[in-house]
Parts: C-alpha cells; sequence; structure tokens
C-alpha cells in the first residue's frame, strides 16, 4: 500500500512535471476545482487524516477552523524545516516527488480560500530547494500556480522561503516568526495559527507527509482512506528507519504495522543485540524489546508509555553506554534550545551539568531524582515542545537502565569504557 | 561580491516583498553565502534599507547557525552529531577531520580555507555518520574516508 510514496517507487520516476503527469499527476486539483471546498472539507473530515508532522493533530478541523475563521487574507504554509533528529522523510518528497507536494497546497489554498502559500524549507536542503523552486516555476508555466489556475476563477502563489539553521523552527508558532523575517522564537498560543498564524491572519500550517496525503484522499474518498491501518489514527505513515538496524531508511507502511515487523522485515533486523529504541526520535520514551509488539500508530506507542512524533524510528544496540546516550541527548537540546524562557533554557544546561558528572565518576545518586524533579518541571512549565519533551529520553534512559547510572555513580566505572570518566563529554 | 552589487541583489529582494522586514533572511542568506559571512558594513545596510535597529539584525544573525560574523572557510565542513549519526560513530568523523586540518570544532583553518562545523541532523541519518562540506554531501563514513574528502578538497586551489 503505497499513498505518499505511490510514484517515487515506480522505476525510472523523475522529480519533473511530465512524469508527474503521465502518473496522473494534478487530476485532483481538477476535481477539486469542480467541487465545493465544503465537499473536499467533508471528505479530509472523513479520512480521519491526523497531521505527520508531530502532534497528530486532525488535519480536517484545522483546514475547518482556518476556512471559517472571517479575517482576509489566509494563508497555507507547509513546514519542511525537518530538524528532528532521525527524521529524513520530508527530504525524500521534496527530492522526488515535488509537484505532489504543490497539488497539495494549491488544493489547500482552494479549500480555505488562500490565495498564497509558502514552503518553509530547513536551510540546510541545498538540493531540495533548486528541485522546489523549478518544480514551482513548471506549475507556473503549466498554468497550475498563478492567475485563475485551470481557467477557474480561483489563483494561488506558491513562494519558497529557507530557513536558517535552527531547530526550534520547526515548531509552528516560531516558524511563522521566522517566516517573518524574526528569530524563530515560539509564541505563546492560544491563540493557534488557524486564527492568527502568518502575519496574524488564519493558517493553515501542516508538514509536508501530512499535505502529500491529501491528493489521494480527494480522489479516492475518505472512507477508503480510514479504512487503511490503525483506526484511530488511519492510512500510512513513512517511518524512518536509523541508528544500528541493517537497512536504514524511509519505509512507508501502513499505521497497524509493529515495531517488531518494521525492524526485522523492512530494516533486515539490528545490527548487534538490540538495546532499545527510540520510535519518536530524541523527544520520546526509550521502549525495549518487552515492547516490540507495540502497533506504530500514535494511541498505541503512547499506551506504551513513548509518543511517535515524526516516527525517528532509531534503533540502539548493546554496544552503546545509556549514561553517555543521555548526554548526547541532552546535547542536542542545549544547542537548540531557543532561551526564551527559564525552564528549558536553565533546566537543560542543569541537566547536561548533572550527566557530565556521572560520565566523569562524579555524580551523587541524588542526582539522579534532580533530574527526574527537573524533567517534570520541565515537562510542566516550558512554553514550548521542545523544553516539555527535551529529557524524556535522559528520564526514561534513568528509568529502564538505572543499574547503568548507579554503575557510573558508585563504581566510578564506565563498563562498556565509552564514558571518559575524568575527561570532558 | 562587491558591495555594490550585493546592494542590487538586496533592492530585486526588496521589491518582491510589500513588508521590508520580511525580507531580512532571504538578504542574510546571498551575503553570507557570497561573503562568508556578515560584515558590520551590510549589517548597517541592511537595518537602514529594512528598516530595522541594527541590533535587532545582529540579534537575528546570532540566533541562526548558518548565519556569522567572523569569516568562514571557503569550505564549511558540516559534521552531524545527532544520536543517529552519534551511534554510527560521528565522534570519531568529528576527530578525524581535526586532525587531518589541525584545527578545533567551530574553528577556521589560518589559510580561510576550511571551517569545522558540529552540526544537528542534516536529515541524511540513513547514511549515517553523514558530513557536508558546503552543498555537496558524504554519508557512511569511516574516519579514514572523511580524512580523505578533505584531502581532496585540499588540492582544489
Ligand atoms: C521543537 C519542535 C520542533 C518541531 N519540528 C517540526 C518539523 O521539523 N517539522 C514539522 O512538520 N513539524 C515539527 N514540529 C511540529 C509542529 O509544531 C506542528 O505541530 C506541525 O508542523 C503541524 O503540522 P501537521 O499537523 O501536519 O503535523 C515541531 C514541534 C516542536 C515542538
Ligand atoms: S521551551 Fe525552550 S525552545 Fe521552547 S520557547 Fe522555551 S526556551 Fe525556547
Ligand atoms: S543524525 Fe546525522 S544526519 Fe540525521
Amino acid at each position: 500500500m503505497k499513498i505518499v510514496l505511490k510514484n517515487i517507487r515506480k522505476e525510472g520516476y523523475l522529480p519533473g512535471i511530465n512524469s508527474y503527469m503521465t502518473q496522473g499527476g494534478y487530476e485532483a486539483l481538477k476535481r477539486a476545482l469542480k467541487t465545493t471546498p465544503e465537499e473536499i472539507l467533508s471528505e479530509i473530515k472523513k479520512s480521519k487524516l491526523v497531521g505527520r508532522g508531530g502532534a497528530a493533530f486532525p488535519t480536517g478541523l484545522k483546514w475547518e477552523f482556518t476556512r471559517k475563521s472571517r479575517e482576509l487574507p489566509k494563508y497555507v504554509v507547509c513546514n519542511a524545516d525537518e530538524g528532528e533528529p532521525g527524521t529524513f522523510k520530508d527530504r525524500f518528497i521534496l527530492e522526488k516527488d515535488p509537484h505532489l507536494l504543490i497539488e497539495a497546497m494549491i488544493i489547500c489554498g482552494f479549500t480555505i480560500g488562500a490565495k498564497d502559500g509558502f514552503i518553509y524549507i530547513r536551510g540546510e536542503y541545498f538540493k531540495a530547494y533548486d528541485i522546489l523552486q523549478k518544480a514551482i516555476d513548471e506549475a507556473g508555466t503549466n498554468n497550475l500556480l498563478g492567475r485563475n489556475i485551470l481557467g477557474s476563477d480561483f489563483s494561488f502563489e506558491i513562494h519558497l522561503y529557507r530557513g536558517a539553521g535552527a531547530y526550534v523552527c520547526g515548531e509552528e508558532t516560531a516558524l511563522l516568526d521566522s517566516l517573518e523575517g524574526k528569530k524563530g522564537q515560539s509564541r505563546v498560543k492560544p491563540p493557534f495559527p488557524t486564527f492568527a498564524g502568518f502575519n496574524n491572519k488564519p493558517t493553515v500550517l501542516n508538514n509536508v507527509e501530512t499535505f502529500v496525503n491529501i491528493p489521494e484522499i480527494v480522489l479516492k474518498g475518505g472512507e477508503w482512506f480510514s479504512q487503511i491501518g490503525s483506526p484511530s489514527s488511519p492510512g500510512t505513515k513513512l517511518y524512518c528507519l536509523s541508528g544500528d538496524v541493517k537497512a536504514a531508511g524511509v519505509y512507508e507502511l501502513p499505521t497497524d504495522i509493529s515495531l517488531q515487523d518494521l525492524i526485522e522485515k523492512h530494516g533486515n533486523g539490528v545490527c548487534g543485540r538490540l538495546k532499545a529504541v527510540l520510535p519518536g526520535g530524541v523527544s520520546s520514551n526509550l521502549l525495549t524489546s518487552s515492547d516490540l509488539n507495540v502497533k506504530m500508530d500514535y494511541s498505541s506507542i503512547q499506551q506504551a508509555g513513548s509518543m511517535l512524533g515524526s516516527a525517528a524510528v532509531i534503533v540502539i544496540n548493546d554496544t552503546h553506554c545509556m549514561v553517555n546516550l543521555a548526554g548526547r541527548c541532552i546535547e542536542f537540546f542545549d544547542y537548540e534550545s531557543c532561551g526564551k524562557c527559564t525552564p528549558c533554557r536553565e533546566g537543560i544546561k542543569r541537566a547536561r551539568e548533572i550527566l557530565t558528572n556521572i560520565a566523569q565518576g562524579k555524580g551523587e545518586l541524588s542526582d539522579l531524582a534532580l533530574l527526574k524533579e527537573l524533567q517534570e518541571v520541565m515537562f510542566d512549565t516550558s512554553r514550548c515542545g521542545l523544553g516539555q519533551s527535551a529529557l524524556n529520553a535522559v528520564s526514561s534512559c534513568l528509568e529502564k537502565f538505572y543499574g547503568e547510572f548507579k554503575e557510573h555513580i558508585l563504581k566510578k566505572k564506565c563498563k562498556l569504557g565509552i564514558c571518559s570518566m575524568g575527561k570532558d563529554f | 561580491m562587491s558591495l555594490e552589487k550585493y546592494k542590487q541583489e538586496v533592492k530585486k529582494i526588496l521589491s518582491e516583498y510589500s513588508i521590508k522586514e520580511r525580507a531580512l533572511l532571504p538578504c542574510l542568506h546571498i551575503a553570507q553565502e557570497k561573503c562568508g559571512y556578515l560584515t558590520e558594513e551590510i549589517i548597517s545596510f541592511l537595518a537602514q534599507e529594512l528598516g530595522l535597529p541594527k541590533v535587532e539584525v545582529y540579534s537575528v544573525v546570532t540566533f541562526y547557525s548558518m548565519f556569522s560574523l567572523e569569516k568562514q572557510g571557503e569550505y564549511v565542513i558540516r559534521i552531524c552529531v545527532s544520536l543517529p549519526c552519534y551511534l554510527k560513530g560521528s565522534g570519531k568523523i568529528l576527530e578525524a577531520v581535526k586532525e587531518e586540518l589541525n584545527i578545533e570544532a567551530y574553528q577556521t583553518t589560518a589559510d580561510k580555507k576550511f571551517t569545522i562545523e558540529p552540526v544537528s541532523c542534516l536529515g541524511l541519518c540513513d547514511k549515517a555518520p553523514a558530513i557536508m562540506v558546503n552543498r555537496d554531501i558524504y554519508g557512511g563514513l569511516t574516519p579514514q574516508q572523511a580524512k580523505n574528502i578533505i584531502k581532496e578538497y585540499k588540492k582544489i586551489k
């Protein structure tokens, strides 16, 4: 079952408009322009599609809120900032099937009544930027963008906008500030972007993968989509397998695939012996071998005590020290915190200090309770998702591999010989 | 690129924006790419042209990791140090590149040819450990391969 990779997985498929047209490209747009925005909305709601960027918010509702907002103009924004470590699915789509995203965004513009769309793309995605720009130009030449699209009275433009290296800009309100030419620091919500987004106007902001599901839903109907995968969050998902797995890569699979099958059948198994898996990247809690039967949909992973997020499935084998690994996770957040709110800015620094001390043989058992407390405070009081989830992976390392931490603290020893136990991290 | 030519480019970009402030990032990107850093002169010019306080331009420049106030090398070597690459040995890649160039992370060689930038995930995790040299991507590296790549760039005059 391929929905978002239906073209890409065909042999010889190229990112140009001719290839796309041969595969039935822009048929969904033609269909959409012949129906009404209400009909499209109704199909998307029926599909039960939820956002693929991490927060799993129902896409139909998001579009409906924006459509109903009175303020004008309205905007469509695509989040192509892909910065979550272990996530590389959006780049894959942007480079290999840019017209699928463009078609989806035009349909979105038609549905909510917007004239302008923006693609906010990671600054380091140089190649994807060039490919997208070319595709946008091609769409313009073919009257798929611009004035009176395909002879209708609907007009729409797409603008490309480059980020400049800041993970936090993937957070939707930080992204909007960055799109407005400012530092990317999160805004207080509410108001949500559906009411006050870009330029404080109603804005639909979706992830690349979310958007590219839309054309097929328009063509085949919401009912069809809702029957695929897990009933609670149907459809397929792009799983990004990385780390100690034999066949790392992007896999499009129905959401009722188990973690075990994903790793064994599709990833060809673990390199070495499995120690832990982060199902939703460094912001999620660790799962271990006893959790392998879990289905890879949002609610099942949550019930298992973690989160799916953007589905950055990072496999960790038993050659890695969890104290050292926790230190690496916190290093990332320390570098990327925007510094706007105190719990995140200061909490991360303290957590990093504590972990550095433990790895140097200078830790104390009471530090572990402190880490747990920090995690709770940061979860409750940080302004955006970065700070709220920054210590998830760390605290689950602690919980599930308590013995390793104890050994570093009491015996001043790293059994795997990875922590310096004296030198800096 | 000369300042005169840059000013013309900025004018061109500004013509596409109804609110001038919105054009700051695109203007900074061009200068960074063409000059290797953002000079005092460029920052003053942009502040004036976009109607922003200079301190605002500075704060934006320092917020984003792709912009810099010091001249970067002709080749910026971005070495991913996020978890999936870490699991695949990015630490050793970073050490190898440092050794090959005889500089530390975030430093630039004396001849202004190379800068080492440890960075967060580059979206190349299926090719871990991964690095980028300017726009070019290299993945699945051993420390020796990383050194060889740098050696090749050294040969470019
Ligand atoms: C720190 C942080 C980083 C994020 N990074 C991304 C990202 O790179 N791409 C993305 O689509 N969503 C990211 N998100 C989620 C967005 O805030 C937002 O929920 C999403 O883009 C909405 O689109 P969707 O409903 O289609 O998922 C991030 C959230 C947080 C808190
Ligand atoms: S939680 Fe962190 S990243 Fe988010 S606003 Fe606060 S300081 Fe910035
Ligand atoms: S973790 Fe290195 S490229 Fe993603």
